[in-house]
């Protein structure tokens, strides 16, 4: 995109050439901590909220990662110190090799390559300014000159399809969602990023605009060369779109591999359990046994052992006990399960056995 | 269009509801007609602004009486909704016709522990006391499967996970046993896993108390799950209804079909685009003389942009508002 001479791209340039990861997540751990309750002298060990416990992945450059989990699983936390509006308590990011925060890496030149799209398109516009001043606000604040930062807007504004001469001046109040939303990612691209992170960018907007969106989306991605993290909780959607998918439960990472296989071949039980949630379509066959039972437990005090064995139809005795490690079952698939952990003392021939049933229950 | 033998529960007949805003009145729903047969579970489906939520709350004449403007027929187990007054409106609200809404936070009370909601409504219906209404309570609050509910039952809402309030939320709208439950997009607001659970909960419910439901939802893959009957709204009138397998397998009306191109299976694959509806849903304060989803529809004729097309009714069960139903066949 050379819509304008600009000074932004010096530091832009691909570091550690096509097979380093553009970010690189490592042990990503972010605790709110609770308000003490009781009397100072009888205070207990502090509790905090473990919405990020210990998160490491890899986006590598050019894809589409997609990140599902139910709500509470630490999703958009970790999108968020992603982009560092919420600070990390321990953990590193790397983006194309460098240290974010780093002195090779300060924040605000890394927030110039990382944007994002948030849900509730409306607040996260400036209903004072128009929409075309919310564009060229933050070219404008990384020094480029106004009348350019405007040209930059309108040409963004016509890129993702909202003619230039109807809608620049208007106000977020204005324009309807999906319109809002194509705003908001005009605005994420004007500093002409490599990472885009989609927070359930397209969930608030009804299936008709949202496959419009969504073919946006994929366009921009080419056009630009665009990477994008694309949280969703919709899982046809993000199957739709994702080359690999992470799946998230309690704060962790439980799988993380190609989308066709982590879709057609799941491997950690909350997976099949996700995937099986989904309604049928068929009026024929529809869904007869929920596949989880009750909500996601409290992540202020996740279980032992492994945080899903409360929900799983195939815990064992020593899922309680000992939390299982991230294996790569296949290259490039990895679970966190201890039926696929070698030594683990879990019998997988139950499993096994299970697994056999589910398959002749549910086809 | 009612199963025949069955008595009808709820009757709409070319109902109409206008809300009047400053400078222009904004149809929100223009013609509506359906019925409700007894035990039947019917859907509701469409877009954001096609009137459907409207539809369901005229049902029970929630909508600010000063503003809103409803005609037609609106029959409730065969009592006319719209000659009532405040008095008779309070005994059908909660007794006869109960509903459910998308935000469960918002819907309860958050001053009162939810037991004590479930024992007012008790209490302002039935005469019994309120140890019995309390006994009542709770074993509502078994039939809805939620875990410890005597603690549950001094619960304030916001201690409550979010499935747990719609299941109480479920719990407070049977209170007084309604023969119409009416569902204002129950699942929207909660996960895939919840939502199933729900789904579920709320079919074994319809089936062991004999409930007729109607259900409002923009998500096809939860009508599915839960109706008999699915009818798809458009800018404030019906386009198409008929039995869910009907409507799934054979639609008829070109929106119809592009609702489901959208997402059935196989329907969003990867590293193609995605079919779309171009263009935007007519502005309700000014809708087109036609057909009002002639200027998206791939297949409009010049009179679609003119004229109303009359309801076709290709069976007893599946009806169609398209001019060229007839001619046009699609497969899903």
């Amino acid at each position: 995109m050379s819509l304008t001479a600009h000074l932004l791209s010096e530091d832009k340039q691909d570091i550690g050439g096509p097979r380093q990861p553009l970010l690189g997540v490592r042990a990503l751990l972010k605790h709110f901590p609770l308000k003490q309750q009781g009397l100072p002298f009888r205070r207990g060990p502090a509790n905090a909220v473990r919405a990020v416990d210990g998160v490491s992945f890899d986006i590598l450059k050019g894809e589409t990662l997609g990140v599902v989990g139910e709500s509470g699983c630490g999703k958009s936390t970790t999108a968020r110190v992603l982009m560092q509006l919420i600070q990390q308590d321990s953990g590193e990011l790397v983006f194309d090799g460098q240290t974010v925060g780093s002195r090779a890496l300060p924040l605000r030149q890394f927030r110039r390559q990382a944007q994002m799209v948030f849900q509730d398109s409306y607040s996260s516009l400036n209903p004072r300014m128009t929409i075309e001043d919310s564009i060229a606000f933050a070219p404008t604040v990384h020094g480029l000159p106004a009348r350019q930062a405007i040209a930059r807007a309108r040409s963004l504004l016509a890129r993702v399809g909202l003619q230039p001469e109807r809608f620049a001046g208007r106000y977020p109040h204005e324009l309807s969602g999906g319109q809002r939303q194509r705003v908001n990612i005009a605005r994420a691209l004007a500093l002409e990023p490599r990472l885009v992170i989609l927070d359930e960018a397209v969930s608030a907007l009804d299936k008709s605009v949202e496959a419009q969106v969504l073919n946006l989306l994929l366009d921009l991605k080419q056009e630009f060369g665009l990477t994008y993290l694309f949280i969703s909780h919709d899982l046809n959607v993000v199957r739709f779109i994702s080359d690999r998918v992470l799946v998230m439960y309690l704060g962790q990472v439980v799988e993380v591999g190609p989308a066709e296989q982590v879709f057609d071949a799941p491997r950690h039980p909350y997976t099949r359990a996700l995937l099986r949630s989904m309604p049928s379509m068929d009026p024929t066959r529809r869904t007869e046994e929920a596949p989880l039972a009750g909500d996601p437990p409290n992540p202020i005090n996740p279980p032992s052992g492994c945080r899903f064995h409360t929900r799983c139809q195939f815990a064992q005795e020593v899922c309680k006990q000992r939390a299982p490690s991230f294996v790569e079952a296949t290259p490039g698939h990895g679970v966190a399960c201890l039926r696929y952990e070698a030594g683990s003392g879990y019998d997988a021939t139950a499993f096994e056995a299970g697994m056999i049933i589910e398959e002749l229950q549910h086809g | 269009m009612a199963e025949q033998g069955k008595q009808s529960m709820v009757r709409l007949q070319d109902l109409r509801v206008s809300f009047k805003a400053p400078g222009k009145t904004i149809r929100a729903v223009s013609g509506v007609d359906l019925e409700l047969a007894e035990g039947e579970v019917v859907a509701l489906i469409g877009e954001s602004g096609s009137g459907k939520s409207v539809t369901l709350r005229s049902i029970m004449r929630l909508h600010p009486e000063a503003r809103t403007r409803i005609e037609g027929r609106l029959e409730v187990d065969g009592r006319d909704v719209l000659a009532m007054n405040g008095r008779e409106l309070s005994a059908l609200r909660g007794d006869a016709v109960a509903m459910i809404f998308q935000e469960p936070l918002l819907a309860l009370d958050p001053v009162y522990t939810v037991g004590a909601q479930i024992v007012e409504t008790i209490r302002r219906h039935r005469k019994v006391s309120a140890t019995e209404a309390r006994a009542q309570a709770l074993a509502l609050f078994e039939k809805v499967r939620i875990p410890s509910p005597e603690r549950r039952l001094d619960a304030y809402p916001h201690e409550m996970s979010g499935g747990m309030r719609q299941r109480a939320m479920i719990a407070l709208a049977l209170s007084c046993s309604p023969k119409v439950l009416l569902a204002d997009e129950p699942t929207t607001a909660l996960d895939a896993t919840v939502q199933i659970q729900i789904l579920l909960l709320l079919r074994e419910l319809q089936r062991e108390l004999g409930l007729s439901i109607i259900f409002v939802t923009h998500d096809i893959g939860a009508a599915v799950e839960v109706a008999d009957r699915i009818a798809v709204m458009y800018a404030g009138r019906i386009v198409e209804q008929g039995p869910a397998a009907r409507l799934l397998t054979q639609p008829r009306h070109p929106y119809t079909m592009s609702l489901l191109q959208s997402r059935s299976h196989g329907a969003m694959q990867k590293g193609q685009r995605l079919q779309t509806i171009p263009g935007a849903p007519p502005d309700l304060a000014n809708l087109p003389p036609g057909c009002a989803f002639a200027e998206r529809c791939a297949h409009a004729r010049p009179d679609c942009l003119s004229q109303q097309p009359p309801e076709l009714k290709l069976d007893a069960q599946h009806a169609v508002r398209c001019l060229r139903a007839q001619e046009l066949q699609f497969a899903a």
